[in-house]
């Protein structure tokens, strides 16, 4: 067995500023041991439960499935779990981190999804079908355009990543954002869906998805590699056409 | 829905058709501007060639047209996004802006190219 080319990281101390407050309050100091394969979630985990029980913050799965430990680790929104110390450390050793911006701070790294999740439903982000279980099963070929259109945004497990990052909802806080968006779009590509013009309609404008300015940084943050300006292009492309038709 | 969101899908539709004109007439404009001047000229050759030219003229009056479109649209949603102005001024704005392009861009394409 050869032996590990891995520098020893057992005696490097991380330091680690940690937003400690709501939307007013200040950063904190931590010193926290360097360990192997550490995640900035074993980090804020580790100043819970051995230097302040008081710190609040929020995780679940720790596997990157639940998508509940989105931070800003560094000013960049991540997932805390799949986020290695390793890949945001620079020679300082010194880490910050701090709660999704665009959200109200419920204290510490703990943020209020409300409005994240209620601009979901106001998107029409619910499957709503016609046929009942006694049907059967709609046949939908994988391969079709919209299917696939569909499929390339899918995977979104709503972690408020592509959210916290989006200029465009830090100036116009009425704004749907991109995941509500990538949602719409996903189910506007539903061929089983009822519906699809009560969702554009509910999209279209200054609040949805004409205020896209096309920035690019929710794909570029997205854990997902999902592209919800991809999906919004199309929204885009889709209502403006029905629009100058007349079918809105 | 109401009538903004429909206004707004409408401009957005408009701004892209006027992009995909001035994608085509910025292009021809820059190649013509440097095919032109490679050996140097002066302000009077250029008008020399330009006066009477009414396919010069026609050109440059759609240019104008396809910016007095395209621009105000953009301008009246950084106004409304950075300054916090209403969507109604933000309107009106707008449209003095356009005013504004068409009467000094009909201006310059009228002393270009028919005086």
């Amino acid at each position: 067995m050869t032996p590990s080319t891995h520098p020893s990281t057992d005696t490097e101390i991380l330091v680690v500023r940690i937003w400690r407050g709501t939307s007013t309050g200040a950063f904190k100091t931590y010193h926290v041991p360097r360990g192997e394969s550490q995640t900035i979630l074993d980090v804020v985990t580790y100043v819970q439960r051995e230097l302040d029980p008081t710190l609040s913050y929020r995780f679940a799965c720790r596997v990157g499935m639940c998508g509940s430990c989105a931070m800003l680790v560094n000013g960049q929104a991540r997932w805390t779990c799949r986020t290695h110390v390793s890949r945001v450390l620079d020679q300082s050793l010194t880490l910050e981190i701090a709660p999704l911006s665009n959200m109200p701070v419920i204290k510490d790294l703990a943020t209020d999804m409300t409005v994240f999740f209620d601009k979901w439903a106001k998107a029409k982000g619910q499957f709503q079908g016609a046929s009942s279980r006694h049907e059967d099963f709609a046949q939908i070929r994988p391969d079709s355009p919209q299917r696939r259109a569909a499929d390339a945004g899918i995977e979104c497990i709503g972690c408020g990543v592509c959210y916290s990052s989006c200029d465009v909802v830090a100036w116009r806080p009425d704004y749907l954002g991109p995941a509500a968006l990538n949602r719409a779009w996903t189910l506007t590509n539903d061929v089983r869906d009822t519906q699809h013009l009560e969702r554009l309609r509910a999209i279209a404008g200054d609040a949805g998805c004409h205020a896209c300015h096309s920035h690019f940084l929710c794909t570029e943050r997205c854990p997902k590699a999902i592209s919800p300006t991809a999906g919004i292009a199309g929204l885009k492309k889709k209502i403006g056409r029905m629009a100058v038709k007349g079918e809105l | 829905m109401t009538q903004d969101s429909i206004r707004q899908a409408r401009a957005w539709y408009w701004q892209r058709i006027s992009a995909m004109v001035l994608a085509v007439f910025v292009v021809l404009h820059l190649v013509i501007m440097m095919y032109a001047i490679r050996g140097g000229l002066s302000a009077s050759e250029i008008l020399d060639r330009t006066q009477g030219n009414v396919l010069f003229g026609i050109f440059y009056g759609l240019f104008v047209l396809a910016c007095a479109v395209h621009v105000p649209i953009g301008v009246a949603k950084i106004v409304q996004e950075w300054g916090g102005i209403s969507p109604s001024v933000a309107r009106g704005l707008s449209l003095l802006f356009s005013i504004l392009i068409v009467g000094m861009g009909s201006a310059a394409v009228w002393g270009v190219s028919v005086r």
